[in-house]
């Protein structure tokens, strides 16, 4: 099983997850150049955090242009599993590999904390190690985490079980005031509709061990690769 | 020559030379200099570049240590902190851009270090900032306009940090704040930054081997910045001071990031041979000290330099202060290896030059040479000078002096108070804007601890760091004011359980042209070598920022020290939150078990404790008193406290531990509570102290930890190996904080309540609300 953690111009939490997939998980993983088409050997793909061409007219609006975007659009469709961290997120939505946008949060500042988070669902390969309802206390580090999308889509997403995380209060009430960046209906991570990609505003990867504050962000790790030990190897173009 | 403006005594006044300075520099070069060429004396013999105010002072510093692999005079200071890491790191000053464009200010004062720390070699792993602005509160009676701008500079200050640092992908984690009056007009920006490498491959900034290609990488060269070094870095504010706004430096830090990994990577490649980044005076810095290090020349023509505008001059491009460029100098017949990997970033990479042999730097344009001048002259002859230096004539403010209350009175009220000034009230609002946990190294957070913690990846070791400064105590007494920054940086690297390695400096100080002024820095270096030699802690590198006036009154001096410390277990690293219920609670004291006692015993000793209470930030905040003296400073009781501390820690029996500095023993409990999931301290003790005295007092080497009962018997046996005073002084309970001395409840609370004034003070008073909310 091989992980690929995609670095654009800018990326910076590539290396982090890269170390989680590596030292923490112990599972085989490498670095992907955005200017690579050939996913060829992965089974899964990992879009880091950080802030791809500096966050230029907006946030992931480029890196969706890189060549590796498209080599991951053929790699969606054929049922490779990504993970979008942050600014993977954004890149996924502005790619339209994912519904809505990411704003800026309400405060207007970047907020680097722990928050809680709910999961939501456990029908994903991101969150099937988990339980319905667990709180999970996870970092997040972001100036436009600030989740949108249209009535229509809201109402799809629900309708389809695709919100898989929601920002909580620590007993795992959904209260505005646990909500770090005013996100549509305290949403922090969603998933397709095929369920193969996530794309989620809180680290994971920085939350795998206990030096750390927590592990809860090994759920989405282990999952990912319980998921993948299931199926046979994923065809990817 | 190039025909150009000609040199006039004019023009040799508004670049700030001085006839002297001058008439040396014809000497030097046997004739005029034209026009590009005082340019170019004019920034690297600028205060800022050359150092021509402290150089003789600085001398005084101790620099070296077994583990201090480069001191003072590289871009950055190199210790071996095991396991074959070097840690490479540095702090330095961008004050008075911060001033004038606060966001912009700030942001390329971060640029500037992170360049510092992997010019050589150093992935950048943290950065810590020293801030300093005026009164953000009205509870000093500060005048509203004043107050308001203060807020601005603080929120733009902030914000440029965040902006630079978290895009550039290195976390912010630490630091400290302070709120004075004297840096209304000045604020202070003090960045360090942190990197490491293998020890075997660091890089260094020598041009060597003649016919060696000169390679500039990175963002174009504009007509930003110019002058920053000499206009803005080494003159006082005027009320003219927003017309400097074009001088100051605009950053990319996208661009820095590519050009990080893209230095890394072409450095592995093994074909470079020195490199430098373009900092202060860019291009003329980064290649006359290059090839004065080397012993050897630089020629580079103009011409070949990519540009990101047109028609400038030599003087322009030989100034620019353009951000995120180095030059780099590499093997003669591998130029295409290391040119690729700057392209493959994206950054422009071109070969602009040549080592020579002759010793100069030589700069060409249009095919003529525009500057010819002595590298060395440059980079080591700048004039050196002994500045004036008396001592002012008597302080006032040091005779007003804190009146006592009575005693057993509640100070409740006044506690609250103290919690909700802004040096004392949490610092969240400002560091939760930072990413400080991007590169998942930060086992300690910001607020968590006296000391960032920062791992060592691949080993079982972690980094703490540490920064302190008080500009308070250094106007009322600068040796003793700079001897108890070296301590209280140390003690908390100490606090954290790391052993203090070495330290890097930022001197922050008024005109240096008057003599009050030199004294205090002449005072300041003393009372830090002091320290630095009684601690062990080697200064490898710092920086000096003089000139921080505004219509001519200086600042408080404020060096200001980040200490360097090695946790051999990073596991062990201990932390302020209180953990266990029922927990006692010890207040350690370096000064050893008969100190207090032998403090009380005369009438003049109790006169001299309350003026050293004159100085704290009780006095301060709750009856507007600063004067006095600092407190006494006891370095073999510091020296005795840090190593007990980090014994303490290795032992593994402590639950946590927080030094006792601003607000005293009661506001180092109360933070130890806040930090914790709803425990708070109850403690009681005796003493021969008045009430204020015993709670609020900032007396040095003093520290709070918390263990659970049955080791304490193991802390005693420790406490009396390190001569140091081990005294329980309560229980950690739930809920309610409280403080019984002398058989009195002094401060009583609910620590929540107490928590949520402490928590959200700064916030409110940046955004403006009404403290009482």
């Amino acid at each position: 099983m091989k992980i690929g953690v995609v670095v654009f111009p800018g990326s910076n939490c590539d290396h982090d997850a890269l170390y989680a997939a590596t030292e923490v998980l112990h599972q085989h993983a490498a670095f992907i150049w955005h200017q690579s088409q050939d996913l060829s050997g992965f089974d899964a793909v990992i879009l880091p955090g950080g802030f791809s061409y500096g966050d230029y007219l907006r946030t992931g609006a480029i890196a969706r242009f890189s060549p590796v975007m498209n080599a991951i659009a053929r790699f969606a469709r054929s049922g490779g599993l990504v993970l979008g961290i942050c600014n993977g997120f954004q890149i996924l939505c502005e790619a339209g590999l994912l519904p809505g946008a990411l704003m800026r949060n309400q405060g207007l500042r970047f907020i680097c904390r722990h928050v809680h988070l709910r999961v939501e669902t456990t029908a994903t390969p991101f969150t099937s190690a988990g339980r319905t309802g667990q709180v999970l206390r996870l970092p997040i580090a972001h100036a436009e985490g600030n989740y949108f999308c249209d009535a229509a889509t809201l109402a799809d997403l629900k309708a389809r079980d695709q919100i898989v995380f929601r920002y909580c209060a620590p007993d795992g009430s959904i209260d505005p005031a646990a909500n770090p960046n005013g996100s549509l209906d305290s949403i922090a991570g969603i998933c397709n509709r095929e369920r193969n990609i996530l794309g989620m505003m809180p680290h994971p990867e920085r939350a795998v061990e206990a030096a750390l504050g927590s592990t809860d962000g090994l759920i989405v790790f282990r999952s990912l690769v319980q998921s993948l030990a299931r199926q046979p190897a994923a065809a990817v173009s | 020559m190039l025909a150009e403006i000609k040199v006039t005594p004019e023009i040799v006044a508004e670049h700030g030379l001085t006839p002297e300075e001058y008439a040396r520099i014809e000497k030097i070069l046997g004739r005029e200099p034209n026009f590009t060429e005082l340019g170019i004396f004019t920034v690297m013999w600028s205060e800022h570049c050359s150092y021509k105010s402290s150089r003789v002072h600085l001398r005084r510093l101790p620099t070296k240590g077994p583990q201090v692999l480069q001191g003072p005079g590289e871009n950055a200071g190199v210790v071996d902190v095991g396991d074959g890491i070097a840690a490479v790191f540095k702090m330095e000053s961008h004050n008075h851009p911060s001033y004038v464009e606060p966001f912009q200010g700030a942001a390329t004062g971060v640029g500037g270090i992170l360049r510092d720390v992997f010019t050589m070699g150093a992935r950048p792993v943290a950065v810590l900032d020293s801030l300093r602005f005026g009164a953000i509160t009205s509870a000093n009676g500060e005048a509203p306009d004043v107050i308001a701008r203060n807020r601005r500079l603080v929120d733009g200050v902030v914000r440029g940090i965040a902006f630079y640092g978290n895009c550039f992908g290195v976390p912010t984690v630490g630091g400290e704040v302070e709120f004075e009056p004297g840096y209304a007009g000045n604020p202070l920006v003090n960045v360090l930054a942190l990197g490491i490498a293998p020890k075997d491959q660091l890089f260094f900034a020598r041009a060597r081997g003649e016919g060696n290609p000169v390679i500039y990488v990175g963002a174009k060269t504009g007509r930003d910045g110019i002058h920053g070094a000499s206009l803005l870095a080494s003159a006082e504010f005027t009320e003219e001071s927003q017309r400097k706004r074009p001088n100051v430096q605009v950053g990319d830090p996208f661009l820095e990031k590519l050009l990080l990994e893209a230095c890394l990577e072409a450095m592995a490649t093994g074909a470079i041979v020195g490199i430098q980044d373009m900092g202060a005076a860019g291009l003329t810095s980064s290649s006359c000290e290059m090839a004065s290090r080397g012993g050897v020349g630089i020629e580079i023509e103009l011409d070949r330099v990519p540009q990101r505008e047109t028609g400038m001059t030599a003087y322009e491009m030989m100034l620019s202060e353009s951000q995120e460029r180095m030059l780099l100098v590499a093997d003669r017949g591998r130029e295409a290896e290391v040119l690729g990997v700057f392209r493959k970033w994206g950054l422009d990479a071109v070969e602009i030059g040549r080592v020579t042999s002759d010793g100069m730097l030589r700069v060409l344009q249009h095919g003529q040479i525009a500057a010819e001048i002595p590298a060395d002259a440059l980079a080591e002859q700048a004039p050196v000078y002994q500045r004036q230096i008396a001592p002012p004539k008597a302080l006032p403010s040091r005779e007003t002096l804190f009146r006592l209350g009575p005693s057993g009175a509640d100070l409740t009220a006044n506690f609250r108070k103290l919690l909700a000034a802004p040096a004392i009230a949490s610092k969240r609002w400002i560091f939760e804007q930072y990413d400080h946990m991007v590169r998942t190294n930060t086992t300690v957070v910001p607020g968590a601890a006296d000391a960032a913690v920062v791992r060592l990846k691949g080993t079982h070791r972690a980094l703490a760091l540490a920064t302190d400064g008080k500009g308070r105590w250094c106007s009322l007494d600068p040796r003793v004011g700079a001897m108890h920054a070296v301590a209280e940086a140390a003690r908390n690297v100490a606090a954290v359980g790391a052993r203090p390695s070495a330290a890097t400096n930022c001197l922050n100080f008024g005109n240096p042209e008057k003599p009050e002024v030199m004294w205090q820095f002449s005072e300041a270096v003393d009372g830090m070598a002091e320290a630095c030699r009684a601690l062990s802690i080697p200064i490898t590198g710092g920086n000096v920022s003089f000139y921080n006036d505004t219509l001519g009154k200086s600042i408080d001096p404020t060096p200001i020290v980040g200490v360097l410390g090695v946790l051999e277990k990073a596991d062990a690293a201990l932390t302020m939150a209180f953990r266990n219920e029922g927990d006692a609670i010890v207040l350690l004291d370096g000064r050893g078990p008969l100190a207090s006692a032998a403090k009380q015993h005369a009438g003049s000793a109790e006169h001299e404790a309350l003026r050293e209470f004159s100085s704290s930030e009780y006095a301060r905040t709750v009856a507007g008193v600063v004067g006095g003296v600092p407190p006494a400073i006891d370095l073999a009781a510091e020296s005795r406290l840090i190593e007990a501390l980090v014994a303490l820690a290795a032992e593994g029996i402590l639950s946590s531990a927080h030094d006792a500095s601003d607000g005293g023993i009661a506001v180092a409990l109360a933070e130890c509570g806040f930090a914790s999931n709803g425990l708070a301290a109850e403690a009681r003790w005796q003493s021969e102290e008045p009430d204020e005295l015993a709670l609020f007092a900032e007396t040095g080497a003093r520290a709070i930890v918390s263990l659970p009962r049955a080791s304490l018997a193991r802390l005693l046996t420790l406490a009396a190996k390190y001569g140091i005073a081990a005294l329980e002084i309560g229980s950690v309970t739930r809920g309610q904080f409280q403080l019984t001395h002398n058989g009195a409840t002094i401060v009583r609370d609910d620590s929540a309540a107490l928590g949520k004034i402490w928590s959200g003070a700064i916030e409110r008073a940046i955004l403006g609300e009404q403290a009482s909310k």
